[in-house]
């Protein structure tokens, strides 16, 4: 290269990167602009929270209901004049079923959007890999689904059952309703039905006097259960209990129909069914069994009556509400009251606000009532629902409210 | 086992048998398609899952059109599902032999990248038309519960019915790939293309009705499944492993070899489920295939071929 | 001078190649993306070095692994191991029943460190350890199948097999290696904070750097006269064989050395993520590994630089505007690169950028030099039309 053109080459990269630097720096301060003091993507008339679940991927199947709860409950807030005079944006982002992006994207909502809060992430896997960026760039996670505990993050709260509110109040009915002394465990491989068993055996065992006759996981996706059916047998549990997830979730139900095990002559208590399940499951291989939740689409009170109609109205008549659905509901009125508290989108404080474990919902809770305790859980009822042929379920038992107990002692 | 009589175990070893040889049929019609595409042509298939899906989606279909507007024909639907599949999963095959597959067939490995964009394009399509969540087909009552010999002895009447369906495509393959002209075509072009295409073969026909034949079985695979799994979008995806698992081990271009590695492979697996956990009877079996593969590559049974 | 500038660099077209890439990734790159989308491009990187890993198997070796997912996992977990291990010191994890383990050993009631971790507890064990293991694992496979003559498709169907044991071994073991979330919440590698942004800024440019190294070992090994047999055997397996050459040794160390390169990745992966977990070792990331080479050109060290980043990128920004459509679009790549550009974008740019070039240095540019280095041929390997 000769001298001079290498000089006029160089001169003409420098110049060109000059520029695109400078075209950084305006973007950047063009975004600080519309930011108020809080550094948060707050304006005089709007506050943007962002929405992350996965749209496509082996989860979309089960986050659909989540996102649509989310945006039901954003519509009602504005509808109702916003959040401290603020109407609600909503940037959503699709987690694609996939841990690291779910990491990435909500760095992207948070350093990039900076959004005032988040509502999504639906397996421990996706909350785990996304709670370091929410920790290190202190955002405000508001996660709804029922989950293994062992977990209590300064920025997450989370709107969805710990293990040992779930299964404890289902346990003792089953023991003291059925008689049950024999239990034989089952679910997939992997954390969340693994602790779950866990709390449960050593509950059963410690507590109940009972026994379990059998513990056995099967690999996630897995569709045949025909020597897991014949162990079952064998033992003649007085209860099954299963947390079995996703695909085979359906595989287990129809193949235990189809070897004669139904309600009349077995009772099974799963973990892992709510009404979205049922319709891949099939209401009529279910039909007699029950489910351990804090919610069910029947229960009879005003505030759910509203929100089935609410929902069905939004997103289709065939819509189904399920567990997590309603607990991803009950995140954007949980925040609103915080805010509304701190006055504030400041995440510090509206974390102090609801750490003073009093914000309550009765209206806006489907469930009934709940309220955010200190340790970033809610207070919640367990409720065992039996399956019905058309998929929707009646609760046969309500327990008290149950304090949330993430780290329990004396079960790990 | 001092708590059980000799009645009960009887009885589990009964069912355990069933088990084991129902798991057979499911691996061997999961199969079938595959070894026949991949052991006569040597195209490795990845939306074979998606061919599944197909079927199960026809099911699905005629399932709720049967439910809405022929109540009185929702027992027998389920035959003409099978049917059903069968075609519509063997023409979307022939079609995509046509577009895609006859440009690729100088470049075996290419077929995997290009059949995998294609799985990718087949699980949005379901996802579009069907939406994400999994839905059930509504099963005439007759597949339903179990048969019962004796007292304890329960025997899933859908099981049964995979086994049956098998048993029919299997004996079907066979007569078709050894005891027509038709396979006599397939083979020859297998083993020599050149000289099968002087000898007045047409080879390009050849390949597109096997390529849709493998795919209409994976179709009948997926209408059957639907009796005893999920269907979804990504259904494909629970299955390719399995199925990719057995043809290998059995050795290509062999179908006694992917009958035998079936039935070794369900065997072993469901033994072994019996005793431990499936995560872990899952591992052990892959784990021994691939050992067994290490010692003897070329899978079970396999023709000397010239490459 | 000469070896360094015709075999590492690639005669001057080559090197025009390597410094518009290091352009790009030194100094574009970094000047322009705020961290966010930084530390998007360094991760989608480590992703590169498999897919340079198999240009060498598979472009030039012709062998096609479908698990190269599984040295990318060895390398990040070896490196995850490293990191959890310093991040659960007992002072951190005073709330566990045992403090000093890991989180997720203490939630299933392992009391004490496994065996296969205490090693962890060393950096420079673990950095042998991303290099060692995976080489040693690849040489077993490698040995049993290349030994006897298994290649094709069934070699990449093993390899799959051996990704889905490996995945669900690692879901179902999640007291020892931490289950389906992975290893997670990394902090500190010997006391250094790589969670900061100035970390993630260093981490970017070692990762650079080492993609670069690798890009030189990756050349000299294709300009050698090993990289020749290599090609060779990948169009006529048997004359080799019968010239004398051993081809399954041939195979077994592109193998090991692809292994090697996949875990580097792994490992920085690691380090700039934050977390493994056994989404990164199974059947989908192995594949997509196979088609960010694809998309970038088989046979072209620096194409496939350029092809993971654009899928990795046109990943990110469709899921992001049209998340319905993605796989639509994403299959419909796949199938066109297969279909109409089986040299991917290397193969594109060879074919009409390149010629244009070619003009360009010709008539204007370095002519003078030109004649200066006219009597040493361009490299046969790059860019070989």
């Amino acid at each position: 290269m000769s001298k001079f053109k290498r000089r006029k080459f160089l001169g003409k990269t420098a110049a060109l990167l000059s520029a695109m630097v400078a075209a950084g720096f305006i973007s950047t301060s063009a975004m600080a602009m519309d930011a108020t003091t809080t550094g948060q993507a707050v304006t005089d008339t709007t506050v943007t929270v962002g929405i992350l679940h996965s749209l496509t991927g082996t989860m979309a199947i089960s986050e659909t209901g989540a996102q649509q709860a989310e945006k039901l409950a954003i519509k009602q807030i504005n509808e109702s004049g916003g959040i401290l005079g603020r109407q609600i944006e909503i940037i959503q982002e699709d987690g694609a079923s996939d841990w690291p992006t779910f990491a990435e994207k909500s760095r992207k909502l948070l350093a990039k959007d900076k959004v005032a809060a988040v509502f999504g992430c639906w397996t421990s896997a996706s909350r785990k890999a996304a709670l370091p960026v929410f920790e290190q760039e202190n955002g405000l996670l508001y996660y709804p689904t029922f989950y293994e505990g062992l977990e209590q993050s300064h920025n997450v709260i989370y709107t969805g059952q710990e293990a040992t509110q779930q299964i404890l109040a289902g346990l003792d009915w089953v023991a003291k309703e059925k008689e049950a002394k024999t239990f034989y465990l089952i679910g997939s491989d992997y954390i969340w039905p693994r602790t779950s068993m866990k709390i449960a055996r050593k509950h059963i065992e410690n507590v109940l006097g009972g026994k379990v006759v059998g513990e056995d996981y099967k690999p996630l996706g897995n569709t045949q259960f025909g020597s897991t059916i014949n162990k079952i047998r064998l033992k003649k549990p007085d209860v099954i209990y299963a947390a079995v997830v996703g695909g085979s979730n359906v595989a287990w139900f129809k193949q235990l129909k189809a070897a004669g095990i139904t309600s009349d002559k077995q009772t099974l208590l799963t973990i892992s069914v709510t009404e979205d399940e049922v319709l891949g499951i099939g209401g009529e291989n279910l039909e007699g069994f029950y489910s351990i939740m804090k919610y069910f689409q029947s229960q009879n009170n005003p505030s759910n009556l509203e929100f089935v109609k609410e929902f069905k109205a939004m997103w289709g008549e065939d819509s189904v509400m399920g567990d997590v659905t309603q607990a991803a509901y009950l995140g954007p009125w949980l925040w609103k009251a915080a805010v509304e508290r701190a006055g504030s989108f400041d995440v510090d404080k509206v974390v102090a606000e609801s750490e003073k474990g009093d914000i309550e919902l009765t209206a806006k809770a489907p469930e009934g009532y709940v309220k955010l305790h200190p340790n970033h859980h809610l207070w919640s009822k367990a409720r065992v629902g039996q399956w019905n042929k058309d998929g929707q379920a009646t609760v046969v038992f309500e327990s008290e409210l149950i304090e949330p107990n993430p780290f329990p002692a004396g079960y790990q | 086992m001092g708590e059980y009589t000799v009645q009960e175990l009887t009885s589990i070893f009964a069912m355990q048998g069933f088990a084991g040889i129902s798991l057979f049929s499911v691996l061997l019609l999961m199969a079938l398609g595959l070894a026949i595409i991949f052991g006569q042509m040597g195209v490795i298939n990845m939306a074979h899952g998606e061919f599944m899906a197909v079927g199960a989606y026809t099911t699905y279909l005629l399932s709720v059109i049967s439910e809405t507007y022929f109540p009185g024909f929702l027992q027998y639907y389920f035959l003409f599902a099978i049917i059903a599949s069968f075609v519509i999963a063997g023409i979307l095959g022939y079609l995509t032999e046509f577009i895609l597959i006859r440009h690729l067939y100088k470049r075996p490995l290419d077929t995997l990248l290009a059949t995998w964009g294609l799985s990718l394009i087949m699980q949005q399509t379901f996802r579009s038309i069907f939406g994400a969540r999994e839905v059930s087909p509504t099963l005439p009552d007759w597949l339903m519960g179990s048969y019962q010999p004796t007292e304890e002895i329960y025997i899933p009447i859908n099981g049964m019915f995979v086994l049956g369906l098998t048993a029919l495509v299997t004996i079907g393959v066979y007569i078709l790939m050894y005891r027509s002209n038709w396979g006599l075509a397939v083979r020859a072009t297998t083993q020599n293309r050149v000289m099968s295409g002087a000898v007045g073969i047409n080879t390009k026909k050849t390949d597109r009705l096997t390529f849709a034949l493998g795919c209409g079985i994976a179709g009948i695979a997926g209408a059957a499944f639907t009796t005893i799994a999920s269907t979804g979008p990504t259904l494909g995806t629970l299955y390719i492993v399995d199925t990719f698992m057995v043809v290998v081990f059995g050795g290509a271009a062999s179908l006694f070899g992917t009958i035998a590695s079936a039935f070794t492979i369900a065997q072993a697996q469901s033994i072994l489920e019996f005793f431990i956990s499936g995560s872990m009877a899952k591992v052990y079996t892959l784990l021994t295939l691939v050992i067994i593969l290490m010692f003897r590559p070329e899978g079970l049974f396999s023709i000397k071929v010239r490459k | 001078m000469n070896f360094v500038y015709e075999r590492l660099l690639g005669g001057k077209k080559g090197m025009l190649g390597l410094i518009i890439l290091a352009v790009l990734i030194f100094i574009i790159l970094p000047l322009t993306l705020d961290m966010f989308r930084l530390s998007m491009v360094g991760k989608y990187l480590t992703y590169a070095f498999a897919a340079v890993s198999l240009v060498l198997l598979w472009g030039y070796g012709g062998i096609l692994s479908l698990g190269q997912g599984i040295f990318f996992g060895i390398g990040g977990y070896c490196m995850a191991m490293f990191l959890k291990l310093e991040a659960s010191d007992p002072e951190s994890t005073k709330i566990q029943s045992t403090p000093g383990i890991p989180d997720f050993m203490d939630w299933n009631q392992i009391t004490e460190l496994p065996w296969f971790w205490i090693p962890f507890e060393s950096f420079g064990f673990t950095v042998l350890a991303v290099i060692t293991i995976p080489a040693i694992f690849a040489f077993i496979i490698g040995f049993s199948m290349f030994k006897r003559r298994v290649g094709g498709v069934y070699f990449a169907i093993i390899t799959q097999v051996i990704a889905v044991i490996l995945t669900v071994l690692i879901v179902g073991q999640q007291g020892y290696i931490g289950g389906i979330n992975g290893i997670t919440d990394l902090k500190t590698l010997n006391g250094w904070d790589i969670r900061e942004d100035s970390a993630k800024y260093t981490l970017y440019f070692i990762n650079a750097v080492l993609l670069f190294a690798v890009l030189f070992i990756g050349k000299f090994i294709l300009t050698s006269k090993f990289g020749r047999l290599l090609l060779a055997m990948k169009d006529k397996e048997d004359r080799v064989r019968f010239s004398g050459y051993d081809v399954a040794n041939f195979k077994i160390f592109i193998f090991c050395v692809s292994a090697v390169i996949a875990a580097i990745g792994g490992a920085m992966f690691t380090l700039q993520v934050g977390f493994m977990s056994p989404s990164f070792v199974g059947i989908v990331p192995s594949i997509e590994m196979v088609i960010f080479a694809a998309v970038g050109g088989r046979m072209s060290l620096i194409g496939v630089v350029y092809g993971t980043l654009a899928v990795n990128f046109g990943k990110t920004i469709f899921s992001e505007t049209f998340p319905e459509i993605w796989l639509f679009l994403m299959g419909g790549l796949f199938i066109a690169v297969v279909m109409f550009f089986p040299n991917g974008i290397a193969g594109v740019w060879n074919k009409y950028g390149d010629p244009q070039l070619d003009r360009l240095l010709d008539s204007k540019l370095l002519s003078s030099l030109k004649t200066a280095i006219s009597k040493n041929k361009t490299s046969p390997v790059e860019d070989n039309k």
